[in-house]
């Protein structure tokens, strides 16, 4: 979600383990010394503090999900394992309940349209914008990067009233939403490729220029390869990012039949129809995400294989973080 | 003209980009600027957009300025509300974020992975699934308030109206993001220069003041930003962990506005009230990080 140009330099060595290293006595005589003073002791305390916000961070979520799996109504009170409100329930499951399955529907169309439409065009935009010189691009590389930072209420707003009032004939809707989530995600592929190239210098175009080739070939023979990796970490970001996304999407539905998952949690929990279904919806979503990010996590490994990359640099890509 | 034809392939790949933020981005953020200065059509009380600057009326800025600043604003208090949760709920996120991403960069070691993606796994949850977590964990019969009854305390009713519940809601909700960028800029100092600090006497605790706090004071000010900007446009959090109007923030005002006829104009004009105070620290950020990226 961060720093836009960081550059996916290869990860910097991890930290020495300071509670490995013993401490080196150079006095030459054994001195007492209580273990407090010991300055490569390991923080317990940060150590103890970190865990007791892990817990605070994660356990609620579990809680959350596992009422999803209650027999019963309540989202508080455990009445027993039940898959009633994933597809048993005939009436109010998500499998049956239509505002819910369509929901389901809605957030998978949405994320797979977005990330076939964002990444080419922000593939295309963050090499084109590279490689032209002059003032043009960088103008337009700065208003890609606004795009990136301005809140999302403020770009919702303007997509709410540019398709109500000037481009009213595409109405609220489905192709309202993928146009308002492509925009808002084409930062991603646009920022992680620039920051790629960057590192990646030009010696390799180069060299193939030397031995012929055109400048079509050059991008698609020797930068497209070199590029595989950030731009797969971008669909990741992109794809998971529509699946949470919230504010575009609620502003931009219209009915029950473009609305996706999150916009369903909160306007149901919200309107006080809240139940373990709503709880399902949101377990559905976390699963996908799961999903998501573990086929990016071994499909980043995959594609930068060769590379000194490791576990952590594959981890802080797809989190946008390279 | 070698130079044109040299650049053209890039031109050509650059500009179905450029086309698509032109009409979906530039002229979205017009259109917002054109319902602002434009005029309300009486009969349907719908908005209508007036293109040419030389025929902008005042009226919805003159309607706003009144909700803020007049004798009976009503929008004042909600503004001061929202910075307040603002200011409260991201030093939280700092106080506990830091701690936590300096343990996992520095002192993690061979757990590393480990902790990562345990802090990073809220990340990839959604908001509203958060969300609803808290309200299950907050209800009047949830665990929150069974906990507070086996010490005795009577139960507390968290979600109706509690700006406890709303900031704590902010806080959880943001956080991930914040800890991202604190570790990353954590994770980029040289151990080297901690350890010459080390080596030249420094205790643990003056290292950290003189050395890693230094250093750390981009990522903070990245971080707290990337916390900041959406806490002033959220008007979910507190819908969802509230919903009173006690509780009610400028990003509720804003989307009120906007399915309300006669009032989108007055929308249009806080949405770029808020744009035009948030435009500073938004072109800081961006400065901020491409130069983090030269480095």
């Amino acid at each position: 979600m961060t720093a836009p140009a960081a550059t996916p330099a290869p990860a910097p060595a991890p930290p020495p383990v300071p509670a490995a290293t013993p401490a080196p006595d150079i006095s030459g005589h054994r001195s007492f010394r209580p273990f407090w003073r010991n300055p490569w002791r390991h923080p317990w305390f940060l150590e103890g503090f970190t865990w007791l916000y892990l817990i605070w961070s994660l356990v609620p979520i579990a809680i959350a999900v596992l009422f999803s799996f209650n027999n019963g109504r309540s989202q508080s009170t455990w009445q027993g394992f039940s898959w009633r409100w994933y597809f048993s329930d005939p009436v109010n499951s998500v499998l049956h309940d239509p505002q819910l399955h369509a929901a389901v529907i809605q957030t998978v169309r949405l994320s797979v349209l977005t990330t076939i439409i964002a990444v080419p065009l922000g593939v295309a935009f963050a090499l084109g914008i590279n490689r032209w010189r002059g003032p043009i691009p960088a103008t337009f590389n700065f208003v890609m990067i606004l795009s990136y930072v301005i809140p999302e209420l403020i770009f919702g707003v303007s997509m709410f009233f540019v398709f109500t009032t000037l481009f009213s004939s595409v109405h609220l809707g489905t192709l309202s939403e993928v146009l308002g989530l492509v925009t808002w995600n084409v930062s991603w592929p646009a920022i992680v490729v620039q920051a790629r190239l960057v590192t990646l210098g030009r010696q390799y175009e180069e060299a193939a220029a030397d031995l012929g080739a055109s400048q079509f070939q050059v991008a698609r023979r020797v930068l497209l390869p070199l590029l595989a990796p950030a731009i797969f970490a971008s669909a990741v970001l992109v794809f998971s990012g529509v699946i949470d996304d919230f504010v575009i999407v609620d502003l931009l539905s219209s009915s029950a039949g473009n609305t996706p998952m999150s916009v369903i949690i909160y306007s149901t929990q919200h309107g006080g129809n809240g139940g373990p279904a709503l709880n399902a919806l949101g377990s559905i979503m976390l699963a996908m995400s799961l999903i998501i990010v573990v086929l990016g996590y071994l499909g980043y490994r995959l594609l930068s294989r060769g590379e000194a990359s490791v576990g952590l640099a594959a981890l802080t890509a797809i989190s946008g973080e390279g | 003209m070698k130079d044109m034809r040299k650049n053209a392939f890039w031109v050509v790949l650059a500009l179905p980009g450029i086309l698509w933020l032109v009409v979906l981005f530039i002229v979205p953020i017009y259109a917002v600027l054109a319902i602002a200065m434009g005029k309300l059509d009486q009969l349907i009380e719908s908005p209508v957009a007036v293109w040419n600057p030389l025929d902008w009326s005042s009226s919805a800025v003159i309607d706003v300025w009144r909700d803020v600043f007049g004798s009976s604003a009503f929008a004042g208090p909600i503004i001061v509300r929202t910075l307040v949760y603002t200011a409260i709920a991201s030093l939280l996120c700092l106080l506990i974020g830091y701690p936590a991403a300096y343990f996992v960069a520095r002192f993690a070691g061979r757990r590393k992975a480990l902790f990562l993606v345990l802090l990073i796994a809220p990340f990839w949850i959604s908001y509203m699934m958060r969300m609803l977590a808290w309200i299950d964990l907050l209800s009047s019969g949830g665990y929150v308030n069974k906990a507070l009854g086996w010490v005795g305390v009577s139960p507390v009713n968290w979600l109706g109206g509690q700006s406890v519940t709303v900031i704590l809601g902010l806080v959880y909700g943001y956080i991930p993001y914040l800890i991202m960028v604190l570790y990353a800029g954590l994770d980029r100092i040289d151990p080297a220069l901690l350890e010459a600090g080390r080596d030249l006497g420094l205790g643990r605790v003056r290292t950290f003041i003189h050395v890693t706090l230094p250093l750390s004071r981009q990522p903070i000010l990245t971080g707290l930003l990337i916390t900041v900007l959406p806490m002033l446009g959220d008007y979910y959090t507190n819908q969802m962990l509230s919903g009173a109007a006690s509780t009610s923030m400028i990003g509720n005002l804003i989307q009120g506005q906007l399915g309300t006829p006669g009032l989108e104009g007055q929308g249009a004009v806080l949405s770029l009230m808020l744009l035009v105070v948030l435009l500073i620290p938004m072109i800081y950020y961006v400065i901020a990080t491409n130069r983090e990226a030269a480095q």
